[in-house]
């Protein structure tokens, strides 16, 4: 009876809230010891899925195995997981220790060991300090190391995380998110991760599952996810994507040749899809694979000529939007803002594009 | 945050409406302390002379003391049992999805503005039917109807108050139901459980109309007082036991009332780090 390969498996889940599907036939497996982000915005499914894991909803129908084990007829209080909510769900009567050892109460360790333990948490989570505090005397991220701190003591045969990171401010997560990082490392937990920032899932996963209407969009890596997304839906919820009605003109073994408004004729790597000559089809290409010039390009690589409309200073780099003959919207550029000066801003200025056709996708 | 701001602004006119309120609710109260230390028989202006004589005298009657521990057993074992069972429904009103519920919690909450004496006669006429003596388990049974709102009433705020992401997280650490209600449920609404109590105890101790209909040979505090009031002469110790009973019960009710307030404003402030 072991579900698939996978350490976890999800198989052909269905969930139903009354009449109102929140999960539609998903399937996947996640490894073991791996980072695995759900991500999507919310009302996706994401949320709902990881609560499945955790066992407080149940699969209308299709199956869901840890470690080999069907978990439909076990109760969250039974299973190898273990979560981080996103409000952290600190238990507000309980000191610091007393929480760190909630879990523990059924193993019956003496005291000395018990006290061991959470005092290797302390250490691990970085408040060795603060066993006796109360919880309404913590921060947020100190709420948050908390409750990883009560969840990984157990250790769970999976950790799930629900947006843990959501509540702080953005100086407070990036550095979460590296300590997240190497503390997965450290125990070597599979940990499943629920999102909805997507560069927050890139920095951190090993995999991502793209989640949108209940569905899995897109299974994949994060640069996979970032470079060859999979549809239109998954190419503009991850960072910012150039779209361009193109046709195709003729298909080889290993590329695929798309007439694209406003670029001229593309010739991309594509080996997975079939596609028939004269097929509508979009390009996507992504503002930081387009570079801007004040003159065409003398070495006869492919460009266009445009428009600059306007740029947006970000610091470390600038966004430019391009107005191209045959292109409705303006083509974002990102570029970065180099030692020698920045490129001069002038709206209405002729500029030219250029890029290389391996950087573009072909989507349906 | 000054004082000075636009909602905290005093307001002369609304204060006085506010003195007099008050005065009027509690000037008439105030009477019975007043003439329960006048060394007088009759309740009149102007006052005699400061005694303690009432009170005195109200000691040394075994019928007080008899009818008090009456009131205290029946009190005690009415706010146990329908804070018990406010308990359970509390958190059943607040945690659970059931078809109906509205029309349930409205049921249940009904003998808060039913007139007491219909479920007096109404109660008396079922115990009679049944063959039930009267006595003082049929007045407790009176008063947990009328106490079983009111333990309610404190304790939804309670179970409202708390996230119930946090017996999830009970759950998740490993805990079934019945421990995840020991050591996470109980303690968290512990404060609400208190005030139930107090406030339970102190209804039905002060109950008159249930226990009229309701009880046997065994008079409570109350139905005492009311035998009492035959007699002129025993005036003056009614006016004394009464003041005696107002001071007690506003005592309770107070205390619980900052008991859960405190609480509740504990538990709420920790959240907004």
């Amino acid at each position: 009876m072991s579900g698939n390969n996978g350490f976890i498996s999800i198989q052909n889940v269905d969930k139903y809230f009354g009449s109102f599907q929140a999960i539609n036939d998903v399937s996947m497996t996640v490894g073991h010891g791996e980072f695995f982000s759900l991500l999507g915005a919310s009302g996706c499914g994401k949320t709902t899925l990881l609560r499945m894991l955790a066992g407080f909803e149940n699969p209308s129908s299709g199956e869901i195995y840890i470690d080999g084990q069907p978990m439909s007829d076990v109760p969250p209080h039974m299973r190898p997981v273990n979560m981080v909510f996103q409000n952290y769900a600190i238990f507000p009567h309980l000191n610091v220790r007393d929480n760190i050892a909630y879990g523990l109460r059924k193993q019956k360790l003496p005291k000395a060991r018990r006290d061991d333990m959470v005092d290797e948490m302390l250490e691990l989570i970085k408040l060795p300090h603060y066993g006796n505090r109360k919880a309404n005397q913590l921060s947020g991220g100190q709420r948050q190391r908390i409750a990883l701190a009560r969840a990984l003591i157990l250790r769970p045969k999976v950790l799930l995380l629900d947006e843990p990171l959501g509540a702080l401010d953005k100086q407070l997560r990036e550095q979460m998110q590296l300590e997240l990082r190497a503390l997965q490392r450290t125990v070597g937990i599979t940990f499943v991760f629920v999102t909805h920032d997507q560069e927050e899932a890139l920095t951190l996963s090993d995999r991502i599952a793209v989640m949108s209407r209940g569905e899995v969009l897109q299974l994949d890596t994060p640069g996979g996810l970032y470079e060859r997304p999979q549809g239109r839906e998954v190419a503009s919820f991850i960072g910012t994507m150039n779209f361009f009605d193109g046709q195709v003109r003729g298909q080889t073994a290993e590329a695929i040749s798309v007439e694209a408004a406003g670029l001229g004729v593309l010739s991309i790597p594509e080996t997975k899809g079939r596609f028939v000559e004269g097929e509508s089809v979009q390009i996507a290409l992504r503002p930081e694979k387009l570079e801007l010039m004040d003159a065409a390009p003398t070495d006869g690589s492919e460009s266009t000529k445009g428009v600059l409309q306007n740029a947006a200073y970000l610091g470390e780099r600038s966004h430019y939007y391009v107005k191209v003959d045959g292109h409705e919207t303006p083509i974002a550029v990102s570029a970065q803002n180099r030692f020698d000066g920045s490129f001069a801003v002038e709206e209405g200025k002729p500029v030219w594009l250029t890029w290389r056709d391996e950087a573009a996708v072909v989507l349906r | 945050m000054s004082v000075e701001s636009y909602i905290r602004k005093p307001n002369r006119p609304l204060q006085l409406y506010a003195a007099i309120f008050l005065i009027t609710l509690y000037l008439p109260v105030l009477f019975l302390p007043l003439f329960s230390f006048n060394d007088s028989l009759y309740v009149r202006f102007p006052l005699e002379s400061f005694t303690v004589r009432w009170y005195v005298e109200l000691f040394a009657r075994d019928a007080v003391w008899n009818a008090l521990w009456n009131s205290v057993r029946v009190g005690v074992a009415v706010a146990l049992v329908s804070t018990t069972m406010g308990i359970f429904a509390a958190k059943a009103i607040t945690r659970y999805r059931m078809p109906g519920k509205g029309p349930v919690v409205t049921f249940i909450m009904l003998p808060l503005v039913v007139p007491l004496i219909i479920f007096g006669v109404a109660l008396l006429v079922l115990m009679s039917q049944l063959g039930v003596p009267l006595s003082l388990y049929t007045v407790a049974i009176g008063h947990m109807i009328v106490c079983l709102p009111f333990s309610i009433a404190v304790l939804i705020p309670r179970f409202e108050g708390f996230d119930a992401s946090i017996e999830e997280a009970s759950a998740d650490l490993g805990e079934n139901a019945w421990w995840t209600f020991w050591r996470v449920t109980l303690p968290m609404v512990g404060p609400g459980v208190l005030a139930s109590l107090m406030l339970t105890f102190t209804v039905s101790f002060d109950e008159f109309i249930l226990a009229f209909f309701l009880s046997g040979t065994q008079p409570t505090l109350p139905m005492y007082i009311w035998g009492q009031l035959r007699f002129p002469q025993e005036f003056p110790s009614v006016l004394a036991l009464s003041s005696i009973i107002i001071v007690v019960s506003f005592v309770i009710v107070f205390l619980g009332q900052w008991i859960n307030r405190g609480a509740i404003s504990a538990s709420t402030s920790g959240d907004a780090s």
